[in-house]
């Protein structure tokens, strides 16, 4: 049996590698995992990943996979203990529109507009992420997770929401997952949280705090409000 | 026709409903068209699209598949024994949703840039969407298509915008067969096959389009 090599190319902070790294220990894949400063990226990485130059990236016998949503896609295909997707075809297209939704709806308003602004533009990104919170509380509805009795595509893809999200709120100062409004999303963050695999990975929170934080100040320039 | 089983919601220069139409076609699939007014969204769409409100949306047997390249994988998984768009092995597989992944990020909103902005935000705009091209124009290689020796994913995602690069180059004032000639070498292939031709409107006609819209938006 030919020796598999598995390499993942990460940052210790964000959330995109992290679903690769769960992805594999959840299906049981040995790999071992390269470090990068983004600030200073090494020439394998602008190798692996010439056209985005961004981690994570998947290397697999020697051949790069980047995209965390791709590289989740061919993790699952490889390596098919502990499926992530289902089998019907519509179910399918279902998570992939959830996974696809929680990055472009909620993620990037969060990490762009929520954390590095302020005033109205802030005020306007924070009520846009509740509403398509609501639709996410709405798909939980009569399911423990994301994928059913057991965690998916779509529960790695917003695992964020349980850790990373968080930290964005305690530094803005407005809580926007709020128990009474989101019961299903806050016992779902619990319950995906309570993963071994999952406690185990999440960054230490005081880094991840103050990395956050100097993003937010240096994208106010001096005149951040109390 | 009331409960056909295969419904597509359509605009009919959207680039995005136009790699449904393609895949349906390529799968030999009959469905009903159904042209949407997008300034007066129909009742079924807003139904079966509540997150997003927009086309395309599939709909088979009463289920709504929404996002087009989501569409496009569901036509090939649940009509798997024709015409297979995606390949089999999972690295290449992987390969070609990067590339569509980097179409949706590039083409679309550079080539919007391109027909809606001008000055330095078009100039750059020009550059980023040539140099995007040229990028996949390495991919392609000596290969007839992205698929290899037949039509496949990426070919699927990407030919739509061929009925929009007329538009891009009257209002960006740019030849892109100058800088890209493999790349339209490739397009006007796919174009000779029955599924492309019937999918993608007349490029004039997207002109006209735009033209329209850019009127109808108050841009100049």
């Amino acid at each position: 049996m030919a020796e598999e090599e598995v390499k993942v190319f990460r940052t210790w902070s964000s959330p995109f590698p992290l679903r690769v790294i769960w992805a594999l220990k959840l299906k049981g894949v040995e790999f071992d995992t390269v470090y990068e400063d983004l600030s200073n990226k090494s020439p394998l990485l602008l190798q692996y990943n010439p056209v985005h130059k961004k981690v994570p990236v998947l290397l697999h016998n020697g051949k790069p996979i980047c995209e965390s949503l791709v590289i989740l896609e061919y993790v699952d295909e490889r390596w098919k203990q502990f499926p992530l997707l289902p089998q019907d075809p519509h179910e399918r297209a279902k998570a992939r529109f959830w996974a696809k939704f929680g990055d472009d709806k909620v993620l990037q308003t969060m990490r762009m507009d929520v954390l590095l602004k302020q005033g109205k533009e802030q005020e306007e990104a924070i009520v846009s992420t509740i509403e398509n919170l609501k639709y996410l509380e709405e798909e939980l509805k009569g399911k423990k997770f994301f994928g059913g009795e057991t965690i998916g595509l779509v529960d790695i893809a917003l695992g964020w929401l349980a850790y990373h999200f968080n930290v964005v709120e305690e530094i803005i100062g407005v809580k926007l997952i709020e128990q009474q409004k989101f019961p299903l999303l806050v016992a779902w963050m619990q319950e995906f949280s309570n993963i071994p695999t999952i406690q185990d990975s999440w960054p230490p929170r005081d880094k991840l705090f103050d990395r956050y934080a100097s993003f937010r100040k240096a994208a106010l320039g001096e005149h951040t409000p109390k | 026709m009331a409960n056909a089983e295969v419904v597509l919601l359509d605009f009919w220069p959207s680039p995005f409903g136009m790699r449904v139409r393609i895949a349906l076609a390529e799968k030999g699939i009959k469905y009903e068209y159904k042209e949407e007014d997008l300034q007066n969204k129909s009742a079924l769409l807003l139904q079966m699209n509540p997150v997003h409100k927009k086309i395309p949306v599939l709909i088979h047997n009463g289920k709504p598949v929404a996002e087009s390249l989501i569409a496009v994988q569901y036509i090939d998984e649940a009509w798997k024994d024709k015409a297979p768009l995606l390949p089999s092995d999972p690295y290449l597989r992987a390969q070609a949703k990067f590339w569509a992944d980097f179409v949706d990020k590039k083409i679309y909103a550079l080539g919007r840039k391109i027909w809606a902005t001008k000055g330095e935000e078009q100039e750059a705009a020009k550059k980023e969407f040539i140099e995007s091209l040229k990028l996949m124009e390495g991919k392609l290689g000596e290969k007839p298509y992205f698929g290899g020796e037949s039509f496949g994913y990426v070919d699927v995602v990407l030919v739509p915008f061929y009925s929009w690069f007329y538009a891009y180059e009257v209002f960006g004032n740019f030849s892109i067969e100058a800088e890209c000639p493999k790349l339209i070498q490739w397009a006007k292939r796919c174009s000779e096959k029955e599924s492309v031709l019937k999918s993608l409107p007349d490029h004039k006609k997207v002109h006209g389009f735009v033209l329209e819209l850019k009127k109808r938006l108050g841009i100049e």
